[in-house]
């Protein structure tokens, strides 16, 4: 079944935008509600819908399963690197050596109520990232094998 | 600072996520990868058994600088960081499932050679081992719970993966109904203990406990919880589908995480209540869902056709003998005169049974598995005269049938003695029926021997060969693990048993080397 031009216009206009919206869930997970799994589950709907707006053939040019299997494993791996990486500095398994004071995320979070600061957290946000990543790769293989099932009719 | 405790859990995590993607890029690197991991999980595991042994209790707290602070400074006493307390007991266990990874992954090699989807099958494999490190080695009850679930999916989706036509889906979704409700009692009962004392460490817990009816209630359902999980009678009704629709090396692993729920019951019952409950009621709950187990499931077992069915329930035969060794241990906890006597036996019999029912039960189930990936049949009435062209399986598997039966010298005859010689001190009738049904297990065991080896060899069988070398290997190192503990018992109840039923039994010990010495 082919959907109509609307749909598909509509589709392409919302994709970006329900992709910045999933990166900003993600990217603030240490600082208001939500986090990786949940930004992650935001970018596999932009992906569900593009696999909705256009035919299982042609979506699959784009989405294709390899590179989700990949984005799924990476996720992973980053997410026990991080943890691991403390282990090679001489800490604890999954210590936060980032924070504070660290290069990347490792400002000092101030003392009192203020604006939130983005750049704190440590390992947190990475974390946060990498669990981004494993998730909208695991929806989207799971997307992928429900959507395979559908028998087009011609 | 030891941080092998955090490798045992880091590596398979590794393998595991990393297993597609080698498998992107080949076959060959993909099985070296699993290899690879696999002996650096089983290094680490035999490197942290040592230094427990010879160092005493190891302490490893997540996220710390230093991992042996347990107690942050400023959190008033209270242990708040997830911890894994690694004592003679965990060392045990750990040792038990490191052996049977490394001949379970060995024989997935060639066994599963030519199946597909190998990558997610060696991914699930290491995770299954994950969950059963961390079940063995936590000591923080939700921690336990969430290896729990990660060892009871990975399990329910491999106890599935091979179709079968329908039959092992029905194996799989048993496996992860019984699992997900065992799971779901064991949260509701760490609930109820967190409400009443606000931490979820075993041992912060047991050093406040104060035995109430809700503690009481939470009692219950660990204990039914965890009998579930590892396939004791009245909940055994999932082990005969899951075990024989499993690959057998999966099998075999299977087995090990039904020792890791085993395990966590007398970790519950000694470590985290210990006298505070009524240990005489609890005991003999145990003991008699032991009885049941071991009479019931060999019952079962005699009129099997199905190999692997027949020695699934063989299996909850089996784990009848550990829960009568240790509910005995644990009925006479509080009477010191006892203990001394022949309680202390008891429980070394049923924790030296833990590793020796792995060791045979596991070698058992690996040659099924050698049977039907020759054959493709498990039906015992098709099989016949594989004695003449499968000599080393036959050979292997004189020898675990003659452990599991309790023959000397093998070492199903050292434990089973160890538990006969206790209980009857205890009470003669449960060592008389233990015996009935080791001889029930004899006879049913002399039945698959004459039907799957002995006999002319049958014109269907014609081509069937030996298999592949490394299954050979994996079930090889079984074979000589099983002689070896069963010609030198004492070596092995001196060095590792003796320190596991101490450690039990030293509930303050175990509090100590977590709350420090207060």
């Amino acid at each position: 079944m082919q959907m109509s031009s609307i749909v598909k216009t509509t589709a392409d206009v919302l994709f970006p935008f329900i992709l910045i919206y999933g990166f900003y869930i993600i990217i603030h997970g240490h600082l208001t509600p939500g986090g990786g799994f949940q930004g992650g589950a935001i970018l596999a709907s932009g992906v569900l819908l593009l696999l909705l707006a256009y035919k299982y053939a042609e979506s699959t040019n784009v989405v294709r399963q390899v590179v989700m299997k990949s984005l799924e494993s990476t996720g992973l791996l980053l997410f026990i690197i991080a943890a691991l990486s403390a282990m090679m500095l001489g800490a604890g398994f999954f210590f936060n050596w980032l924070s504070p004071g660290g290069i990347l995320f490792g400002d000092i979070v101030a003392y009192g109520s203020g604006t939130a600061n983005l750049n704190t957290g440590g390992l947190i946000p990475i974390m946060n990232i990498a669990v981004g990543i494993e998730v909208v790769g695991a929806i989207s293989v799971i997307l992928l094998a429900l959507l395979s099932g559908i028998k087009e009719k011609i | 600072m030891s941080q092998y405790a955090a490798l045992l859990l880091a590596i398979p995590l590794i393998a595991a996520f990393a297993m597609p993607l080698f498998g992107l890029i080949g076959k060959k690197i993909r099985n070296s990868w699993a290899i690879l991991t696999m002996l650096a999980t089983v290094a680490a595991a035999l490197i942290l058994v040592w230094e427990v042994l010879t160092q005493g209790t190891i302490i490893y707290a997540f996220g710390a600088v230093d991992p042996s602070l347990t107690i942050p400074f400023d959190s008033g006493g209270v242990p708040i960081r997830i911890l894994f307390v690694i004592d003679a007991m965990s060392a045990f266990m750990i040792l038990t499932a490191a052996i049977m990874m490394f001949a379970a992954t060995l024989y997935s090699i060639s066994s599963e050679s030519e199946q597909t989807g190998q990558d997610g099958y060696y991914a699930l494999l290491f995770l299954l081992m994950a969950g059963i490190f961390g079940m063995v080695s936590t000591g923080d009850l939700f921690n336990f719970f969430v290896f729990l679930e990660i060892n009871s999916l990975a399990g329910a989706a491999l106890a599935a993966y091979r179709i079968k036509g329908g039959v092992a889906v029905e194996g799989g979704l048993k496996y992860a109904f019984i699992s997900t409700v065992s799971g779901l009692f064991f949260l509701i009962a760490v609930g109820m203990l967190y409400g009443q004392y606000n931490s979820l460490n075993i041992a912060y817990i047991a050093s406040v406990i104060d035995f109430t009816g809700l503690s009481l209630v939470a009692v219950v359902l660990m204990i039914v919880s965890l009998a579930m999980k590892s396939g004791s009678v009245p909940m055994h009704f999932w082990t005969p589908d899951t075990y024989s629709s499993a690959p057998s090396s999966i099998t075999a692993l299977l087995i090990v995480s039904s020792m890791a729920s085993l395990y966590a019951i007398f970790r519950i019952a000694f470590s985290l209540f210990g006298l505070t409950m009524n240990v005489v009621t609890v005991g003999w709950v145990i003991i008699i869902l032991g009885i049941l187990s071991m009479f019931i499931g060999v019952s079962m077992a005699l009129p099997q056709k199905d190999v692997k069915r027949l020695m699934a329930y063989h299996s909850v035969s089996q784990i009848g003998y550990m829960l009568v060794g240790l509910g005995v241990g644990l009925a006479v906890l509080g009477d010191q005169q006892m203990l001394a006597q022949f309680g202390v036996v008891a429980m070394e019999g049923g924790i030296f049974h833990i590793i020796n029912y792995a060791l045979y039960k596991g070698l058992l189930f690996l040659i099924a598995g050698a049977v039907i990936y020759r054959c493709g049949t498990a039906n015992l009435n098709e099989l016949g005269g594989l004695g003449h062209s499968m000599k080393w399986t036959m050979g292997f598997f004189i020898i675990a049938a003659l452990a599991i039966a309790g023959i000397p010298p093998f070492n199903g005859f050292a434990s089973k003695l160890m538990i006969y010689e206790s209980v009857f001190v205890f009470n003669p009738f449960i060592a008389v029926i233990a015996m009935v049904v080791s001889i029930m297990t004899l006879a049913s065991f002399v039945k698959v021997f004459h039907s799957m080896f002995m006999g002319p060899k049958l014109p269907q069988y014609e081509t069937v060969k030996e298999v592949p070398m490394p299954m050979l290997i994996g079930m090889g190192l079984l074979a000589v693990l099983i002689i070896l503990f069963g010609l030198f018992p004492d070596l092995v109840v001196n060095t590792l048993v003796e320190p596991a039923a101490l450690a039990l039994i030293d509930r303050s010990g175990y509090i100590t080397s977590v709350m420090g010495g207060i």
